[in-house]
């Protein structure tokens, strides 16, 4: 088998393995009153986590380039029309406009 | 469902940019379209296929797939008591997990809306696996996609989702902390590391969680 499919059959497996490990352990279970005030809070901390790093890093570089101007902006348009789709519009413009440049 | 479609048309571009990336990185054209169906997680597959195209090993590759998808194991957990069913269905439910339809799921009291998580998920598998094809079919004529911006695309979406999620001081300080500790760490951990240890900021619940 190549590598190729090999990196294919691998990454399929592991992908599956971590999406299916909290599911097969912990599933359908009563949530405990804790549980669920901790859970309530993953989703802005990972989201946060996930717009810092694509925006201000490049591999383990922490970087200021096109794409952290874009999602300011985005930001901005978000805060005054309140569409998801304008926003991420500006981003992809405002980064492609400061690229052209 | 149609909470989705957003998502759907952003993960269209990025998984064209996919497809142009994975044949420049060497896979033949139906191993990369493979991978998008097989494995259907984005920032898993352009850290795999980014090591492979260096030069690095098989092994290399698969490690630094395993970290980017972390974070799905935190999500993982938090989603399990709201899966019904027997072991292998709760398992096959737990492979729609995506970030922005997990997001989108979670209700305000920590439980999920796993049919709004399957819904919104469907359309975003089908735009992937879709787009793949057409960067592989296409990239020629697209050429070096990030032209056009479409880096940006995601973080812009996980931004809008993000402001809509924090609605109170606590959820604002959670999301200020994940982020610094997110970046803290980037320069001295692989990737999908920083993003993990992020999620631990959640713990922050307990300190106010309502005592039985």
């Amino acid at each position: 088998m190549s590598t190729a499919w090999a990196l294919v059959a691998g990454c399929a497996v592991v992908t599956f393995a971590i999406k299916a490990a909290g599911p097969i352990a912990l599933g359908g279970r009563e949530l405990p009153r804790w549980f669920a005030s901790v859970v309530a809070l993953m989703a802005p901390a990972l989201l946060a986590a996930l717009v810092a790093t694509h925006t201000l890093a490049t591999g383990r570089r922490l970087t200021v380039g096109a794409p952290t101007v874009g999602v300011l902006v985005a930001a901005l348009v978000m805060r005054l029309t309140g569409s998801i789709a304008w926003c991420v519009i500006s981003a992809a413009l405002t980064t492609a406009l400061l690229r052209a440049l | 469902m149609r909470a989705g479609i957003p998502f759907a048309l952003a993960g269209l571009l990025l998984s064209a940019s996919f497809g142009i990336v994975a044949r420049q990185a060497g896979l033949p054209d139906v191993a990369a379209i493979a991978m998008s169906l097989f494995v259907f997680a984005g920032s898993a597959q352009f850290a795999a296929v980014a090591i492979i195209g260096a030069g690095g090993s098989l092994g290399a590759a698969l490690v630094a797939a395993a970290l980017m998808n972390s974070r799905f194991l935190a999500m993982g957990i938090a989603l399990a008591p709201s899966l019904p069913g027997g072991v292998l269905r709760r398992a096959v439910q737990g492979q729609t997990i995506v970030d922005a339809s997990w997001a989108m799921a979670l209700r305000t009291d920590g439980s999920f809306d796993r049919y709004f998580l399957f819904g919104a998920t469907a359309p975003q598998y089908l735009t992937w696996s879709l787009g793949t094809v057409l960067g592989v079919i296409g990239r020629g004529a697209i050429g070096d996609p990030s032209r056009f911006g479409l880096d940006a695309v995601f973080p812009a979406f996980f931004l809008a989702l993000l402001m809509a999620e924090v609605r109170n001081p606590r959820s604002r300080g959670v999301a200020i902390a994940g982020a610094a500790i997110a970046l803290a760490l980037t320069p001295f951990t692989p990737a999908g590391v920083p993003i993990l240890a992020a999620s631990a900021v959640a713990l922050w619940g307990l300190a106010s969680a309502p005592r039985p």
